[in-house]
Formats: structure tokens, sequence, C-alpha cells
């Protein structure tokens, strides 16, 4: 199947005079939709920056990307980029993207949603698409919470922590959200804060690169529901608390990464695996049964 | 009791006072503060309600149809997508018999993504089997909330009681409350004849029905909203001999000597009143017919009020996709079939996606349905009004 022509997006240079842009994004980002409607202090600025300088590291060809979203705060990013993006519905940006990959098996396929999106609506395609490790990037912004429709309770609440629809504290215990994609398959798993942004950007260059089912969590400050009913002061503070309580560790047990109420946060890159993708296998099986006269694709 | 509240507050007060066994919902907007309002209940122990943040409206129907099928009085709040998502439970709570009460936003369905109001999204639930009202402003959202439930469990059919998106969701007005004790007194316990729960007479609930029973079970659900608007009807009037507040099933306004009428539904009924009121103040004869009960299609009351003059403006909130015009318009023509007086009809599809009408817009569609009277013909059926490039 042949990959659709997309508008004229050139290959980003590395070294591009960038002192002619407006905004040092401004080739991946449309400007005629800025400014976004983030909140100050909100935390999905800083991974869509990260994730836009990886695109530049990893010498992505933006001709052969498409983004995904879902509905949510993050859900917002396909709008603000400016290369084939995707405003599905709640919860199913995994589900829409599966079918963009298995028809054009050679665009990168990047999903850009939030935690209620991901993983409570549309938990279920999460965990079914790195179970057949369908080759596409998962990008989980986690702010422990529906910011969107005004800070209601999800599956990432940390126990006992306030939300609007539990004023009398979350009694749910959350998604440990690593050790759910390590165990449904997914080939690399990592979590960092959007304090971390170095590391960030280098976990979506290794994410971009890496063949399968990759999730990448970045937990992000909600400074106007999460920090707010929780009387945890605003975004910088929330950067203070990744700063003091997140711990780097690479390649710890997915089993250990549970979030308590302003515990700590354990980060790092904690699987790098290899599994045949969805597509090789479905490929190298059907030239199996049909005797070599599949085509690939 | 006169206090200020938004729609979403009105309902979410009308539920504190219901006080529900369960409520279980997921966040959507515009409908969201309804049910975060009503958590607050919870946690203030304003209520006795058992109430579930669940992780989607699919399951936040399932999780009502449960506990309704238990015995409990059951409710809960969507918009939408949510109600797109739920529509596969819909069908399963009509059918079960399960009286359910959502306390619902319109809003546009996707796609394009909009959050603001039209009717497309109850509409396209419309043969789900559950009673549908569409309010006019908060107070009537807010006691149509407590009549509802009362109407659904003497049917034993699900119900739907509807807010536009934002403009009577968000916008404060003037709500009487009824005294706290006088809801639960007016309600009274939900009566259960059948019910999960009871160890002593188990029961099985959704199981295969093939060939055999299956049409008989359909026909006696066709048959519930057959007979259901003599209960709307009780409940409403009851209602009022208690509170003072008379609804009707379908809302007349100066009807009887008008020679044009509009029929509308939800918040634009109380923008044509005004126009209304305007025109009149020119001497020109007009009228307004608003649907307030939509499922069951109240028939006889529709007839009777269509019949009484020469052109109706009939404005439509969602378009059924048919080339054949709006979901009301259709309905209107359909039972004038046969009618020995037929109104000159004209559709008029606005405000999807939240495009605001206002009072001027109605004038000018009064302005049109005269011309329609002199010339006694409908040049175009279907337009669509306040649209670009029309």
């Amino acid at each position: 199947m042949q990959t659709p022509k997309t508008n004229q997006q050139k290959k980003i240079q590395v070294d591009s005079s960038s002192m002619d842009r407006i905004h040092p994004m401004e080739n991946v980002l449309r400007m005629d939709r800025i400014p976004h409607i983030w909140c100050p202090g909100c935390g999905i600025g800083l991974a869509v920056t990260a994730f836009a300088a990886a695109l530049e590291k990893a010498e992505i060809d933006l001709s052969k990307i498409v983004i995904v979203s879902g509905i949510g705060c993050t859900g917002r990013v396909a709008g603000y980029v400016k290369l084939d993006s995707f405003h599905t519905t709640h919860g199913r940006a995994i589900a829409f993207a599966t079918g963009i990959k298995v028809a054009n098996p050679d665009m990168k396929v990047v999903v850009f949603s939030g935690d209620g999106d991901l993983i409570a609506i549309g938990g279920n395609h999460f965990i079914h698409a790195a179970r057949r490790n369908i080759d596409m990037l998962v990008v989980c912004v986690n702010n422990f919470i529906y910011a969107m429709t005004g800070g209601q309770v999800a599956p990432t609440t940390p126990l006992t922590a306030y939300a609007t629809t539990c004023p009398f504290g979350c009694v749910e215990p959350p998604f440990n959200i690593p050790y759910l994609a390590d165990s449904s398959g997914a080939v690399y798993v990592a979590r960092w804060t959007t304090l971390h942004v170095r590391r960030l950007t280098n976990a979506f260059v290794e994410a971009l690169n890496k063949k399968g089912f990759s999730v990448v969590e970045a937990i992000s400050p909600c400074a106007q529901y999460y920090s707010r009913i929780n009387r945890l002061g605003d975004g910088l503070d929330m950067m203070r608390y990744y700063h003091d309580n997140a711990e780097i560790r690479n390649g710890e047990d997915t089993k250990n990464l549970d979030i308590d109420f302003q515990g700590k946060i354990i980060v790092g890159k904690f699987i790098d695996r290899e599994r045949p993708s969805y597509t090789d296998r479905y490929n190298e099986w059907l030239s199996k049964v049909k005797g070599g006269e599949n085509e690939p694709g | 009791m006169i206090v200020a509240r938004t729609g979403n507050e009105a309902m979410a007060e009308a539920m504190r006072q219901i006080n529900p066994d369960v409520v279980a919902a997921y966040p959507i907007t515009p409908a969201t503060e309804i049910v975060q309002l009503f958590a607050k209940f919870v946690n203030d122990g304003l209520v006795d309600t058992e109430f579930v943040p669940v992780e989607s409206e699919h399951s936040a129907c399932s999780a009502c149809c449960g506990a309704s099928a238990s015995g409990a009085r059951v409710m809960t709040s969507t918009a939408s997508q949510g109600l797109a998502l739920m529509h596969e439970i819909l069908f399963i709570a009509a059918g079960l018999r399960l009286p359910i009460t959502i306390c619902l936003v319109n809003r546009s369905l996707s796609s394009p993504i909009n959050i603001h109001c039209d009717h497309s999204d109850t509409m396209a639930s419309r043969d789900a089997g559950w009673l549908q009202i569409y309010t006019e402003n908060a107070q009537e959202a807010y006691d149509t909330t407590i009549q509802l439930v009362k109407m659904a469990e003497q049917a034993l059919l699900p119900g739907i009681v509807s807010t536009d998106a934002f403009i009577i969701s968000h916008g404060m007005e003037r709500v009487e409350l009824i005294d706290d004790k006088e809801v639960p007194k007016f309600l009274g316990e939900r009566k259960v004849n059948y019910s999960l729960l009871d160890v002593d007479n188990p029961i099985t609930l959704g199981p295969l029905d093939l060939q055999d029973y299956f049409f008989e079970h359909k026909r006696s659900e066709i048959d519930a909203m057959d007979n259901v608007l003599p209960i709307i009807e009780k409940v409403q009037k009851e209602f009022g001999d208690k509170f003072g507040r008379y609804y009707p099933i379908v809302d007349e306004y100066k009807l009887d000597d008008a020679e044009v009428a509009i029929l509308v539904m939800g918040s634009t009924g109380g923008t044509a009143k005004v126009a209304v009121e305007r025109m009149r103040e020119k001497g020109k004869k007009v009228g307004l017919i608003r649907a307030r009960v939509y499922r069951p299609f109240p028939k006889d009351a529709m007839t009777k009020a269509l019949s009484k003059v020469k052109v109706i403006g009939v404005m439509d909130r969602s378009d059924t996709m048919s080339t054949l015009g709006g979901h009301l318009y259709n309905d209107a023509r359909s039972i004038l079939y046969k009618s020995d007086n037929q109104p000159l009809m004209k559709n008029y599809i606005y405000g999807l996606g939240g495009r605001d009408i206002s009072i001027e817009e109605i004038e000018a569609i009064y302005e049109q349905l005269f011309d329609i009277q002199k010339s006694g013909e409908v040049d175009k059926d279907v337009v669509y009004f306040g649209v670009r490039g029309e």
C-alpha cells in the first residue's frame, strides 16, 4: 500500500538557522493556533517541546509521521502540531492509530494523549495494542486527573488525593502505567517528569527509533486543578516536588513504580527489549501460508 | 426558596433532594458539573448515595443498569459523546424496563468536535426506548428532573431530561427550589416487583430471547411507550397541585388566535416567546408551540396544536442526515398525514454546534411564515438558517 502524499514538509535540518524563526519549534507547530489553551504552570507544553526537539534529534522525516490524540488537555496536541495529525474521540486514539499503522506501515505513528484518555476510557486499546506490539510510540502525559473537565478523579489519581469527584479523597488504587505497559507486552517503557526535559527528549528519541509498542510516561503538573485542590502550590511547586522526590532508577522492575500521594516518583528507562511487531509478524506469517506471494504491507 | 442557579446547579440540587441510591458517572463537558456538585453532596453527607466515578460512560450506564436491576433508584448525567458511548446500554436499560434517569446536557456530536449546543446527541438516541423531555430553562430542568424519576418508575421506562449546553447548563437564572422534605414525599419509595438480590426469589436478567418470545417482549416495551403519556400527565398535574408549577405535554404560547406559529424545543422556546411578544406588539398574530415531551411523541396534543394555525415553521437544532430535514419536522409532518387540517410547513435547521439564534432572527422567520401564508405555497421545504453560503 502506498503512503499518501502529505503536505510539503521537509526534513528538519539539525542546525537550521533558528534565528529566522519566530519560535524555535515553528517548523513543527501551527503558529496560527498559538497561544495554546494550556494553563500557566501546566507541563504539557514542556512535553510537546521535548517531543519537537526529539523529532529534530532523531532526524525524523516529517512527511512520514502522524500524531494521533484523543480527548482532554493533552488531546489538544494533535491540533497544535504542523504535521499530519488526527484528533480522535475520547479513549480511541490508539485504535485510530492502529488503523493508520496497518494501512501505512511506513508511517511513524505517535499517539500523544493523557492518562484519562489512554488508561481509563481507552485502557482496553492500550493493553491490546501492547499485546499485539503495534509499532507506535505512545506518549502518555500523566497529570493524575481529568483536567479538561475540571479535575475529576482518574485511574491515575494517587490514593487519598483529592479530586472534584472525590472530595472525600481517592479510595481507588491507581494504575502503575509502566507496569501495565510492561506486562501487556510493550518493548520500550520509560517514565520521566516534565522537569527532566533533557532525559524526556532522549527517551522520545530512543522510542521514535524503536520498532514496536513504546510507551513514554511524562508526569506533568496540573497547576489549576490537581495542585490547587490538593493545596500543593503552583506549577513551580510541583516542579520542586519532582526535583526533590524523583529518583532515577534505570532498569527498575516495573512492579516497583507505584506513585503514592506526594511520595517518591521513580523515573528512568525500565524496558528496552525486542519482540516482532504486529505488521512484521503478520507479513511473515502471511508469506508463509501464501507461499511467499504476499506483498509486504 | 428562591435562589440563583445555573441549569447544572439546578439539576444537581434536584438530584440532592431526590437522594438516589446509586449514581455512576463519567466527566464530560458541559454536564460534568452536575455530578461534580453531586459528589460534594456525597462528601458533605447530604445524600445517602453510593457514588461511583467509573472509567467511561459505557461503564456508567452499565453500572446504572446493574444497580437499577437490584431495585435501586439510579441516576446519572452525561452529554454528547457520552450519550453516544452509552448507546448500546440505552437499549439494554429500556428492554429490561429499568427506570434510570439521565440528567443530560444537549451538545453536538463529533465530528467535527464541538462542545456547544445542538440536539444531535439525544436525537440519535430517540429510538432507544427512553422517555425524552426537553426543557426551556433552569427552573423547568429542576422540576422535570424530579418529575421524571416518578414518571420513569411508574412506567418502568428509563428517561432523559435535557437542557441546552451552556445556554441553560451554565446560564444563571432565578430558580424556585422545593423544600428538601417535600421531594422524597412526592416521589415515595421505588416499588420493585422483581429484582436481583432478592435471595428468596432469584431471577435471571437479559438471557437469550430468540424467535420464540423476543417479539412479545419488544411489543410489551412498545406498549409501555403507548401508555406512558397519561402517566406523564398525571405526574405533571400532581406536581403542579403540590408545588404550583404546572407543565404541559406540548407547550402552547399565544396560539389560539395565531395565524402562523413556530414549533421548537429547548431554550430557543424562551427566545421565541420574546419574539412572539415583540411581533404581537406590532399587531402580528403569531404563536409558539414548544415540544416539551418528545419521546413518546405526543401525537394527539401535537396534532391539535399544529392544526390551530395556517403556517408552521419547524425549528430543528439537528438534522436527520436523510435529506428529509430535521427530526421534529419529520415527526410533525408525519402526524398530519391523515389530518383534515394541514397547515403549510417549512423546516428551519438552525444553531448547529451552538450557533446563536437571536430574537431578531426568529422575528425574521415569522415574517417569512407570513409571506408563505400570503403566497399559499412553500418554495423550499427545508432550509438551513444562519449558515454561511445558504
